[in-house]
């Protein structure tokens, strides 16, 4: 469900389907196995997620409160639908990241 | 009026959005109302299981659906532990990132969701939770 590719220094993660409480497990693996790799320029192509939930929302911040830790990185967001992004503004999320149409603009970010 | 009955796990989260779902949409709620539904259940349930069940405890969620000019209203049964909304802080976000913890970020989305959330703990016998989105 979780696929990692490599752009250049940047990093794009791409997951499909739901993201709750049940599946975001993998997505963090996914993340954490990048941040572990000190790869801190991160994009999550959001274009194939139909779904996401509070327990998404965390991943998504515990991920960038790790990237941007001594201004080392940033996680951007990329493609994301009108309703994904309505749950992100719910939860906070716009204001602890940076919102792009495609992943080719969000990978050209950095 | 829709009733399915759950076994609480992680695991049914879709399946019981997608019963909730296929009613909204089946009754006229456009896709955006249909999401906002869907997110405020999936939060529900994910409270019950985490929270009125909890790691090891079996149980299972009631789900009740009824829809009328007004709008939709969604209750949920567990016979978990009886859980106080009013005890979890709403989730702050006006802090800086690296002070944010991870409790209440699921409230939000609920109450944030819908337009009217009310718990109702029932001492001895779970919880009965009632979400409504009006047209």
């Amino acid at each position: 469900m979780v696929e990692t590719t490599q752009i250049d220094k940047v990093n794009v993660v791409k997951a499909a389907g739901r993201i709750d409480s049940h599946t975001s497990p993998e997505l963090k693996e996914a993340f954490d196995g990048l941040l572990d790799e000190s790869r801190y320029k991160l994009v999550f192509d959001m274009s194939e997620i139909e779904f996401l939930s509070s327990s998404g929302v965390w991943v998504l911040l515990e991920t960038q409160k790790r990237c941007r830790l001594r201004n080392r990185g940033d996680l951007v967001i990329a493609s994301a639908n009108d309703n994904i992004q309505k749950t992100l503004d719910l939860a906070g999320l716009m204001h602890f990241m940076k919102m792009y149409e495609d992943v080719d603009s969000a990978v050209g970010s950095f | 009026m829709p009733k399915e009955i759950f076994a609480a796990r992680l695991e049914n989260l879709a399946r019981i959005c997608e019963f909730v779902t296929t009613v909204s949409r089946e009754t006229g709620f456009d896709e955006a109302d249909t999401y906002s539904i869907e997110l405020a259940t999936n939060e529900a349930c994910t409270n019950i299981i985490e929270y009125a069940y909890g790691e090891g405890m079996e149980g299972r969620i009631e789900c009740s659906i009824e829809v009328d000019e007004k709008g939709v209203t969604i209750v949920l049964r567990d016979w978990g532990r009886p859980f106080d909304a009013s005890e979890i802080p709403e989730k702050n976000f006006d802090v800086p990132l690296e002070e944010l913890g991870a409790r209440g970020a699921g409230l939000r989305l609920l109450r944030g969701a819908v337009d009217e959330v009310v718990f109702e703990p029932l001492p001895g016998e779970g919880n009965r939770l009632t979400i409504k989105k009006f047209r």
